[in-house]
């Protein structure tokens, strides 16, 4: 029955696009210059401190674009673990929103479908040209050498937030070496009391942000130049491994954390005192301090390189807006992404959103404390990189997360994980990824 | 279906009372009354069926899927990944399925006989008999996700309330996950056991209330104990219901998605990798529809197989009997 239920949901999205296919006929005639009501449907995803937040974060936000254009703006906020899904089914059917943000890791995957508005010349001085972005930020767009078919909304990053008291109790500066971080982690990891560290690494998103910047420190690449996966070179499987290590070798992780499936349950834990470092995106500010811990109680660095290595602390995180091509409102449409990255709408929406400015020259004000303002600007500007710009890249962040998943719960269960377990682990995902395109 | 019987049923006794009918009216009344259903059944069931199967045989990957009709054929293309046990893709598969028979038996075994245990054990008359019956009823009315989540919850490592009352007892140290690593089989079969055992016994016991009792009377004259009764009486005029039970649960417990889905979430463990559960990420993870179609329609082949196997090999015996 259930079989036969998921046959038919995945038949039924296939017959609703060839439905959408055939209404796909009038959109050409209808399209533009009509300047009676219009409504455009916006996909927000979720970052505030909750889905209500966001909503009542995004609604005078966008009131003051409507009393600006008349263009109404139908909000909806989706949470992390539906949105990909969302978009899928959206593209697939053909029913899709105007605007939507994406995680800015999907661009170039989400360019391969074809069902995004590319940003051209025309579209792109519409929104109020290309040179207002940061470069880098703008470069998650898509691939490169195209058009991008995302532009940036919010910039994030990540870094090492630690405990300010907890430091100074154990005489400890912070850590400005990967190996100065595990002697700190270590004589932080009070058996029975409180851990060193909190991971996500149940969580594959999480999971396979660090296999990427672990490895970029090893100055390795997972796609070669042509765009095919490389994922078992020497320097993934020793970043990958270092990672693991927190947990296997080093033991400043709780096992537990194998079960962790998002990043805000080992950010509640740094948050309550339990653990003394945590790595997150600058918008765990937000978390944190609902947890009831208070700005200066924590300092933030960048994830630090092992000694000798690569400088590379984050990806380049972000949230980016895209329009559907499909739109029957795209002049509204390019109208709304100029408005949401206009410099006023930006500097509202960062701080309540925890979020790093993308436009050029516009100041962090996601934070009362100029330090961790100048620290994140810091390694976003100089110090990320941004994951492969190529298609496949949601597959790379599906298997190798997933592999990552396994591997951890491996280790929390009481096994080993060798460097031969990671190359044959990352062997499998990369044929799992060269099987699909 | 169901809603096309109950309206052909009462047609005769409405016909009574009128004098001749029409005989054109009479031809197509049936075919009117049974059109309803039979389009919902094309729609629903079998044209997404066969633009299932049709899908198996094209490269319907993300750059494709927002203009589908583009996409080019497989061929047998998406089989022989799906296929290939020296590949990654078809490894997953045939472990994934592997562990969906192991599953699919022991769950099925283990609810057949919790069912046939309460029903049994309810048989007799005594009071509060109701109570208990409705008690037992529970974990079938509960919906599916909320039953689920909470075991999701009492299975935690360090909140859980299995490993509290373990600790507790001093039968574990309290550290045990069960939703990660080698356990997350026994949990997944405890959590779709205590779904499905319910449905057992409520059949089970439907199919007893059937069984005279003097037959048990005579028994017991004759000297028969409550096992000997249980083997020569009970079990075999639970025959014909047995046989349906058995092939009903183990089409769905082989088929289940929710019991996956929702007590692992996004970090499913190797050990609870059901097949459904497979095929749903190796499609929408991986934006591989073909290849997910091509894996569900040798799935549908596998349970038409195994359940056309047991139908002739059972009927058979029950002919003979």
């Amino acid at each position: 029955m259930r079989l036969r239920s998921l046959v038919a949901a995945v038949a039924a999205t296939a017959i609703g696009i060839s439905l959408a296919a055939c209404g796909g006929g009038d959109k050409n005639g209808s399209s533009g210059g009509s300047s009676g009501d219009q409504t455009l449907t916006y996909w927000a995803s979720n970052q505030g401190t909750s889905l209500d937040n966001d909503k009542e974060v995004l609604t005078p936000v966008l009131k003051k674009f409507t009393d600006e254009t008349g263009i109404k703006v139908n909000l909806e906020v989706i949470g992390w673990n539906d949105l990909q899904t969302r978009i899928q089914t959206a593209i697939t059917s053909g029913q899709a929103p105007d605007v939507v943000n994406i995680g800015n890791t999907w661009a170039a995957s989400l360019q391969a479908t074809d069902a995004f508005l590319p940003f051209d010349g025309d579209a792109m001085t519409a929104i109020g040209g290309k040179d207002k972005f940061v470069p880098t930020a703008l470069a998650t767009g898509g691939k490169e050498g195209t058009d991008p078919t995302s532009v940036p909304l919010y910039g994030l990053a990540y870094g090492l937030y630690y405990n300010k008291a907890m430091f100074a109790a154990a005489g400890l500066q912070p850590p400005k070496t990967w190996e100065e971080m595990v002697t700190a982690a270590k004589k932080l990891t009070i058996p029975g009391k409180q851990w060193g560290m909190a991971l996500a690494a149940g969580s594959y998103t999480e999971n396979v942000h660090f296999a990427f910047i672990n490895a970029a420190q090893n100055k390795a690449d997972w796609f070669s130049a042509d765009g095919k996966p490389a994922f078992t070179a020497d320097g993934n499987v020793q970043g990958v491994l270092r990672y693991l290590d927190l947990m296997q070798q080093d033991k400043v992780a709780n096992p537990s954390n194998a079960q962790y499936d998002n990043g805000t349950k080992s950010v509640n834990d740094f948050a309550t005192k339990k653990v003394a470092m945590v790595i997150n995106q600058n918008n765990a500010d937000s978390s944190i301090v609902a947890n009831g811990m208070k700005a200066g109680e924590y300092g933030v660095v960048p994830f630090p390189a092992p000694a000798g290595g690569e400088q590379v602390a984050s990806h380049v995180a972000g949230i980016n807006l895209s329009v559907f091509k499909n739109t029957k409102h795209k002049d509204a449409a390019l109208k709304f992404v100029k408005y949401m990255t206009d410099a006023t709408t930006q500097s509202t929406l960062d701080k309540p959103f925890s979020a790093l400015p993308v436009l050029k020259d516009a100041k962090p004000n996601f934070t009362t404390d100029a330090t961790e303002a100048a620290t994140f600007q810091d390694i976003y500007n100089t110090k990320s990189k941004p994951l492969p710009l190529v298609p496949a890249e949601d597959q790379f962040e599906s298997t190798v997360g997933k592999a990552m998943n396994t591997m951890f719960a491996k280790i929390a269960t009481g096994g080993t994980v060798s460097a031969d377990d990671v190359k044959a682990a990352l062997k499998t995902a990369e044929d799992q990824v060269a099987a699909s395109s | 279906m169901a809603v096309a019987t109950e309206t052909a049923a009462p047609a005769p006794t409405r016909r009574r009372g009128r004098p001749e009918q029409r005989p054109g009216l009479k031809r197509w009344l049936p075919y009117a009354l049974l059109a309803p259903a039979v389009l919902l059944e094309l729609f629903i069931h079998i044209i997404p069926m066969l633009v299932g199967i049709w899908m198996s045989f094209i490269k319907l990957t993300k750059f494709f899927i927002a203009n589908w009709s583009s996409a080019p054929s497989a061929g047998l293309g998406n089989y022989k990944v799906a296929l290939d046990f020296n590949n990654a893709v078809g490894q997953g598969l045939l472990k994934s399925f592997g562990v969906t028979i192991a599953f699919s038996l022991i769950t099925v075994a283990f609810s057949w006989v919790l069912g046939m245990a309460a029903a049994v054990a309810l048989q007799p008359e005594f009071r509060g008999r109701g109570l208990v019956r409705t008690l037992f009823l529970v974990p079938y009315a509960l919906p599916a996700y909320a039953g689920i989540l909470t075991w999701n919850f009492m299975l935690q490592r360090d909140t859980g309330a299995v490993n509290h009352v373990l600790d507790q007892l001093h039968l574990s140290d309290g550290k045990t996950f069960w939703l990660i690593g080698g356990n997350a089989l026994v949990s997944l079969i405890t959590v779709a056991g205590w779904k499905l055992w319910t449905f057992a016994f409520l059949t089970l016991m439907a199919g007893m209330q059937s069984i005279p009792r003097d037959l048990y009377e005579a028994a017991s004259v004759d000297g028969a104990g409550n096992l000997r009764q249980w083997r020569n009486i009970t079990l075999p005029s639970l025959r014909p219901v047995n046989l349906v039970l058995v092939l009903v649960l183990f089409l769905w417990t082989f088929s289940d998605f929710n019991t996956p889905y929702v007590l692992f979430g996004t970090a499913q463990p190797p050990a609870g990798d059901l097949i459904t559960f497979h095929i749903y990420n190796a499609s929408f993870l991986t934006w591989n529809f073909g290849t997910g179609a091509a894996m569900s329609v040798l799935l549908l082949i596998f349970l038409m197989i195994v359940t056309g196997i047991y139908l002739l090999g059972t009927g058979r015996r029950s002919r003979r009997a």
